[in-house]
């Protein structure tokens, strides 16, 4: 038995015996370890919870933090709803796909950093906020841009 | 200024080590709670009128006596926590989680005694990492204190997906589907998670329940706007104010107060155009209504909900026609896709906001606007729909004029002058085959 599946079963105890409530658990996990969650991560996923990889599938598609296909090692997601937008966000925005040189959605070319605009992140009273790595940074400005990519190349 | 409630004792700093949260009297009122009936609990609750801080101000007493006792039903009873604060513009959850954990599990253990549950999930969403993490720490130590009585708590992550904040979208989700609604009755208080009774309850809704049994239900019904909008809020006040914050006030403060007193007013010199009240999901407010209450009947009165106590002020040289496309592109991307007039009027909404705001749009596109909102409102199984189509109808019927002024220019007149100026949604980064409907 993997790792995984010993973790998956772990999970399993917090929920009623015949419940699904595993899922979203379990693919955080399986995406934790491999990255993203690709076929045969999304197997293992389903014979742990004694489903069908299809059901896992379904349920992955529904939701916006599991990616279906490979993301860089880093994450830059930042929020374009309207707060962050009344006072910076569209220039964040751009500021990073300039010092990236991606479009919303890529990944930089070595694999290193992938650049997403997201919904409301719910941090609007310090805007623009960008989550990095899943971390909040708030009150982010253009000018931070340069620094946050260097921190994240590890220059 | 009225005292605190929901964030007494953490107005400078959090208050998140259980030691320090009792030396402040936290997990009192558990004790208290415990030594009572259930049905005192409840009854408590009712007298105090707590309603619902999530947007639908229902009464939280009453929904909590919907909920049959258990000798009653063959299933377990569960309390269910909604965490899952996605709504723009609301981030006083996330506050109080991360400031105050430990009267949040306080809440949610009352509020089990009250209805007799030994299961509690709190469903907090995906991205809220570091909340997370405060909330589990806080939990872990409330075990070890030896606070639970047999009851178990669950914090389950959510994965991304703003309808998982809709009660029934986050019972399909807690059980491991994909969160899409179900159709009502039955209520969640008979059939809700794994078929079985279920209060569910937001996250300051609970909050508040410690501090209405410590201050008692009698005085704590007569702070703020009673009978109704009784207690304080913790509203949120953010776009461009010199002053954003999560500030938690009574109800029955007027919208100016908050906007001008409490944050200082619009930044740069300029002037208010309209502002984002409730939450993204309502009719914008115009500046002549500044000097309503913020109580839900004063604002009702005047076509306006409080929502999740959202107050976003949005500026004069925002492009109102932007700011509606950009409403209109978050419901499309957070449509769970179940029922058509949701799922395709979302989409429709945003062509014709894209065509508006190009200036390529026509006087009849107006009104086929209006007329898309109203095949929405009212004919989904959940509100996902109605909260794209009441911002929009409102800003079309409000801002008429600023609709008619891009048609006239041949484009938009504020131009790079807008903030929200070809502000990027979402909904385009996802490659999606071109569907002409």
């Amino acid at each position: 038995m993997t790792q995984l599946y010993e973790e998956i079963q772990e999970v399993r105890k917090l929920y009623p015996p015949n419940a699904r409530s595993a899922v979203l658990p379990a693919l955080r996990l399986a995406q934790e370890r491999y990255g993203w969650l690709s076929r045969e991560a999304l197997e293992e996923v389903a014979d742990a919870l004694e489903l069908t990889p299809a059901y896992c599938l379904s349920v992955a598609s529904f939701y916006d933090m599991f990616h279906l296909e490979p993301v860089g090692k880093h994450l830059v997601e930042v929020c374009t709803n309207v707060c962050c937008g009344l006072v910076n966000a569209q220039a964040v925005f751009e500021a990073f796909q300039a010092e990236l040189g991606i479009g919303p959605g890529e990944t930089t070319e070595d694999g290193e950093i992938t650049l997403r605009a997201v919904e409301c992140l719910g941090a609007c009273s310090t805007p623009t906020a960008v989550a990095v790595d899943r971390r909040y940074r708030q009150s982010v400005t253009p000018d931070d841009v340069v620094k946050i990519v260097a921190e994240l190349r590890g220059v | 200024m009225s005292e605190t409630l929901v964030l007494a004792g953490a107005e400078l700093s959090p208050l998140r080590d259980i030691a320090a949260y009792r030396e402040a009297g936290g997990y009192k009122q558990l004790e208290r709670a415990r030594a009572m009936t259930p049905q005192a609990v409840t009854e408590e609750l009712i007298e105090s009128n707590l309603r619902g801080r999530g947007g639908a101000f229902f009464p939280m007493g009453r929904k909590a006596s919907f909920i049959p006792s258990p000798d009653k039903v063959a299933k377990p009873i569960y309390l269910t926590v909604n965490a899952d604060e996605s709504e723009p513009g609301t981030f006083k959850d996330r506050e109080i989680m991360l400031r105050v954990p430990h009267r949040l599990i306080e809440g949610c253990l009352i509020a089990a005694h009250a209805i007799q549950s030994k299961h509690v999930y709190i469903y907090i969403r995906g991205e809220y990492l570091a909340e997370y993490e405060v909330l589990e720490a806080a939990r872990k130590q409330a075990v070890e204190a030896g606070l639970m009585d047999g009851v178990q708590i669950v914090i389950h992550r959510g994965a991304g997906a703003y309808i998982c904040g809709e009660e029934t979208g986050l019972l399909e989700s807690l059980e491991g589907k994909r969160g899409q609604p179900r159709s009502k009755p039955p209520f969640p208080a008979i059939s809700g998670l794994y078929a079985s009774p279920t209060l569910i309850n937001n996250v300051e809704t609970i909050t508040t329940v410690p501090k209405i049994l410590e201050v008692g239900p009698e005085e704590y019904s007569k702070i703020g706007a009673p009978p109704d909008s009784t207690g304080t809020r913790v509203f949120c006040l953010s776009g461009n104010v010199k002053r954003p914050g999560a500030y938690e006030l009574p109800h029955g403060i007027t919208v100016r107060h908050l906007v001008e007193e409490i944050g200082g007013g619009v930044p740069d010199g300029r002037t208010l155009k309209a502002v984002m009240m409730g939450g993204s999901s309502f009719p914008v407010m115009t500046p002549n209504d500044l000097d309503t209450p913020l109580d839900a009947n004063s604002l009702s009165t005047k076509g306006y909900f409080i929502g999740s106590g959202v107050v976003t002020v949005i500026d004069d040289r925002t492009c109102i026609v932007q700011f509606a496309l950009r409403v209109a592109q978050f419901y499309q991307h957070e449509s769970c896709g179940k029922c058509t007039p949701c799922r395709v009027g979302t989409r429709w909404l945003t062509q014709l906001l894209t065509a508006a705001e190009a200036g390529t749009a026509t006087e009849q596109d107006f009104d086929l606007t209006l007329d898309v909102c109203d095949r929405i409102i009212g004919k989904c199984l959940c509100v996902l729909g109605d909260s794209a189509a009441m911002p929009v109808a409102s800003c079309v019927t409000k801002f008429r004029d600023e609709f008619r002024a891009h048609l006239e220019h041949g484009g938009c007149p504020f131009g790079a002058d807008s903030s929200l100026n070809n502000l990027f949604a979402p909904v385009d980064q996802h490659a999606h085959s071109e569907v002409h409907v």
